[in-house]
């Protein structure tokens, strides 16, 4: 069974070096997206400080947005899904291995590099740890929650708009605690509270939604 | 050997997809070294009587039985032991033959050395191309592809083949008959579409036709 989930991994990954402008776009996009607001709101160092975690936060949540909708896009089209769905492993765990690969690809690029977006908002250097550290537990959060929205309204016409309208409000508590954990850092009373709150998310998130996926998808196979 | 397969019974199915009736109180049985082999004209539900089959659909009346079990109710344990080899190929446009055939082998629950792969391919005459992104293959090479895989399953019990000789050439056909004759001969089953005469030789051949009636 753990042969054929790191081949699942391995393959995602391999898909997507063989096709890095997928990649990019969405990196691409949150580095100009988080860039826009210095550029629109001007240098006021005091104002630009309070919204930068709100503005990274905003801006890896709609990156990730752009990226589900390949989730399992090309796996349904091509069949590779009904081989998966008749597969050796619980469907749940090969879920699991898809969506780790998917957050590797268009989540981790995104936590590696909000520290220099951080940058352009003269955000506190010392800061950033807590800053860095709650998009790597919630951007996995988002990728999980974002895979039901994609299982759900795969092979619909527009699942686009659809899946946007399903999965933002379920964003929501990750987005407020997320951005919330940086902001209390920098009002000195610490982050850790929301730190450990995305953590546990991001284990009940992990233990369940897999499952949820899977339910979907054999749906969507119907 | 055939007492050691188990069988896969079919029991009083029934299926509608949207307005459509397809069939209704089907009932069949295939035994381990037995081929069936089902044909009818285009949207006769072929397709969705092998969905069925394999659980992959839920039919809207009556049940498939795998060792006297629903399929449905064993899942994995079911899959483990059955090839489904659909219309769509599975094969991704930027992998190689090798690859793609690794990972649909990975994803059954099969463990290959390389070697075997190279095997597999060549035995469906497609020695030399196993380097090749898919993307350049022609849609008869991807079938092969595809079916490379059967060369890889000889300890499947159940091989469920949707239109398997769609998109191949004269020869190909040959060695895919030739595949699942062999199969046969282990005392497997073997349940496939085709529009083809098929010259399998096999102890038992079974045929339904859907919309005949």
């Amino acid at each position: 069974m753990l042969a054929a989930l790191r081949c699942v991994i391995h393959r995602d990954l391999l898909l997507a070096a063989r096709r890095s402008s997928d990649v990019f776009t969405v990196l691409l996009f949150f580095v100009i997206v988080v860039s826009l607001f210095p550029l629109g709101i001007g240098p006021d160092p005091a104002l630009l400080r309070t919204i930068a975690p709100g503005v990274i936060w905003v801006a890896a949540l709609l990156a990730s947005m752009l990226a589900l909708q390949r989730m399992f896009a090309s796996d349904h089209s091509d069949g590779t899904l009904e081989q998966m769905l008749l597969g050796a492993t619980p469907l749940g765990m090969t879920v699991a291995a898809k969506v780790f690969a998917h957050w590797l690809v268009s989540g981790l690029p995104l936590v590696l590099i909000s520290p220099v977006l951080a940058l352009q908002f003269d955000f506190p250097q010392e800061l950033l740890r807590v800053l860095t550290l709650s998009l790597a537990l919630g951007t996995p959060v988002l990728s999980l929650i974002g895979a039901i929205g994609a299982a759900l309204t795969l092979g619909l016409r527009g699942g686009g708009a659809l899946l946007s309208l399903l999965v933002l409000p379920l964003y929501v508590p990750v987005l407020i605690i997320g951005a919330g954990s940086a902001e209390a850092a920098a009002a000195g009373i610490g982050g850790q509270p929301q730190l450990l709150l995305l953590g546990a998310l991001l284990v009940f998130a992990g233990a369940f939604a897999p499952w949820a996926v899977a339910v979907a998808l054999r749906i969507s196979a119907e | 050997m055939e007492t050691g397969t188990p069988s896969l019974e079919a029991i009083d199915l029934h299926c509608v997809r949207g307005e459509r009736r397809l069939f209704s109180a089907l009932s069949f049985t295939v035994r381990g070294g037995e081929l069936l082999r089902i044909g009818g004209p285009n949207g006769s539900g072929k397709t969705s009587l092998l969905r069925i089959a394999c659980a992959l659909l839920e039919p809207t009346r009556g049940e498939v039985r795998w060792a006297g079990e629903n399929v449905r109710r064993l899942q994995e344990e079911f899959w483990r032991q059955l090839v489904y080899i659909g219309h769509a190929n599975a094969i991704k446009d930027d992998l190689t033959s090798a690859e793609n055939l690794r990972v649909a082998c990975a994803l059954a629950g099969i463990r290959v050395e390389p070697a075997r792969i190279g095997a597999a391919l060549a035995r469906l005459g497609l020695a030399g191309c196993e380097n090749l992104p898919a993307r350049v293959l022609s849609q008869g090479q991807r079938r092969r592809t595809a079916l490379a895989r059967l060369a890889l399953s000889d300890g499947m019990p159940l091989w469920i083949l949707d239109e398997p000789f769609a998109a191949l050439d004269a020869a190909a056909v040959e060695y895919v008959q030739n595949l699942i004759a062999e199969h046969l001969s282990r005392g497997a089953a073997v349940v496939l579409t085709t529009h083809l005469e098929t010259r399998i030789t096999a102890a038992t051949t079974r045929r339904i036709d859907l919309g005949a009636s």
